[in-house]
């Protein structure tokens, strides 16, 4: 992590917390009443508590391996007072600054591959624009239903799901030699450099019709399922397909994020609170992943999700209200 | 100056490198404006088109109720409300949201000179959906 971008962070946290305290300050005499806002506190408190909220999400999801949009959509809309469509437009800018801030150290390294992203890219971003539309036009008891049911299946996913470090593709497909997708990368672990190429690419670029869609129905981001398909299906190693998986969310969420921009569903009220607090929550957890166990954040990860899923769920079906 | 691996070779192919460039440069850029624009939204510099208090009665009702409420129109309408406190955020919303079709167009020249029929096809989708996606005509609502 570079020392420039821990400052730029530590000056943008600086400015936030100024400027949200000068805010407070402001308004301290004019709390603005339960009746207007359906809830008592005034009006700074919720995107100051979600910038310490996502600040957290942001450790947790860079120790837990996971996107910060995976966490973020269904904690902030299960527990803030926003409407699910504004969380969702914060969600796809949090998973897209996120990746968008990984993805040139991702490319330059050999990490990520363009080529192996375009493809899926193309597709992916395509169908995340119909997700996003379909979001958008469906009552938010369906979406939270639906985000409900995604996020525990996410549970199950993390429960089940193998990884494999280097998965054997004895030959690559006849649509990955003839798009070239295929690579070379320096294995620090291993030290070693490491071939790699790809096979099922059909069957790839069917799946991530899916995973557009809900990309952009829920504003998750995607990673959680990218990264299997791209490990597990096409056979890419899993350096490779996490690297990758994180530069295609810059892509991808970038259509669907237009999407609800467009739709008004994007407030910087929520949105630049969150995305800040992820970003300087992900720099804090990169430095905590040394002494973190992994198994414990994992099953904290997975905690968290299984009580955000649920409470989506039966937010939906009126149940927890 | 672009990474390299870690034995010092590079791994990473021309196009990569040139979209990697652009992408550093314009996700530095947007974050910057976005949290200039922010604080200055904070702290009162120019006044917003939705208060603050009106915004916190609104941030829990669906977004057509919101932009009804608001008197506010869908689509690009928002450029010409710029210089209010909250659109302003938008300028950095917007260069992160827009980088990605900036490293397309960057890539483009190099699969054309290289005569990567497929990939310049491919990047050309991509930047036919992304504007697509961008131009605001693809309307919904609840």
């Amino acid at each position: 992590m570079s020392r420039r971008l821990v400052m730029l962070a530590a000056v943008a946290c600086g400015l936030v917390g100024l400027a949200l305290s000068g805010a407070a300050w402001a308004e301290s005499t004019a709390v603005v009443k339960l009746a207007e806002t359906g809830s008592a506190m005034p009006w700074w408190a919720w995107p100051a508590i979600l910038f310490v909220v996502t600040f957290f999400l942001g450790i947790v999801a860079v120790l837990g391996g996971v996107g910060g949009g995976v966490l973020f959509v269904p904690i902030v809309g299960g527990f803030f007072p926003f409407h699910l469509d504004f969380v969702r437009g914060a969600g796809l800018m949090v998973a897209l600054a996120g990746a968008l801030a990984a993805g040139p150290g991702l490319l330059n390294t050999g990490m990520a591959s363009l080529r192996l992203a375009m493809p899926l890219a193309l597709i992916a971003s395509a169908s995340a624009i119909v997700g996003a539309m379909v979001g958008l036009a469906l009552p938010a008891q369906v979406v939270q239903i639906a985000l409900g049911t995604t996020i525990l299946g996410i549970v199950l996913l993390m429960f089940l799901a193998k990884k494999s470090e280097y998965p054997i593709v004895d030959q690559a497909c006849p649509l990955s030699s003839a798009l070239r997708m295929n690579g070379v990368y320096f294995d620090v672990a291993a030290n070693r450099e490491v071939d790699w190429k790809v096979h099922r690419t059909v069957k790839g670029l069917v799946l991530f019709v899916g995973i557009g869609i809900m990309a952009g129905m829920f504003g998750l981001g995607a990673g959680w399922a990218n990264v299997p398909v791209l490990n597990l299906l096409m056979g890419a190693p899993l350096k490779v397909s996490v690297a990758t998986s994180k530069f295609m969310l810059s892509i991808v969420d970038t259509s669907a994020a237009w999407v609800y921009l467009n739709q008004g569903a994007v407030l910087a009220m929520i949105t630049v609170p969150s995305l800040i607090g992820i970003m300087l929550g992900s720099l804090v957890g990169v430095r905590l992943l040394k002494v973190a166990s992994a198994s414990m954040v994992r099953k904290v990860v997975i905690g968290m999700l299984l009580l955000a899923g649920s409470r989506a769920l039966l937010k939906g079906l009126g149940i927890w209200n | 100056m672009a990474d390299i691996s870690a034995n010092g070779k590079q791994y990473a192919s021309e196009e990569q490198l040139a979209y990697a460039a652009v992408l550093d440069w314009g996700m530095k850029l947007g974050f910057v404006v976005l949290v200039v624009t922010f604080v200055l939204y904070l702290v009162g510099f120019a006044a917003p088109q939705v208060s603050h208090e009106q915004l916190a009665q609104l941030w829990s009702k669906p977004v057509g109720e919101y932009l009804k409420a608001t008197h506010t129109h869908t689509g690009w309408t928002w450029v010409a409300m710029i210089g209010k406190g909250d659109y302003m955020n938008f300028v950095g919303i917007v260069l992160l949201s827009g980088v990605t079709v900036l490293c397309y167009l960057r890539i483009l020249p190099i699969f054309i000179v290289a005569r990567d029929r497929v990939f310049t096809a491919i990047a050309v989708l991509e930047v036919l959906v992304l504007v697509l996606a961008a131009s605001g005509i693809l309307a919904t609502g609840h």
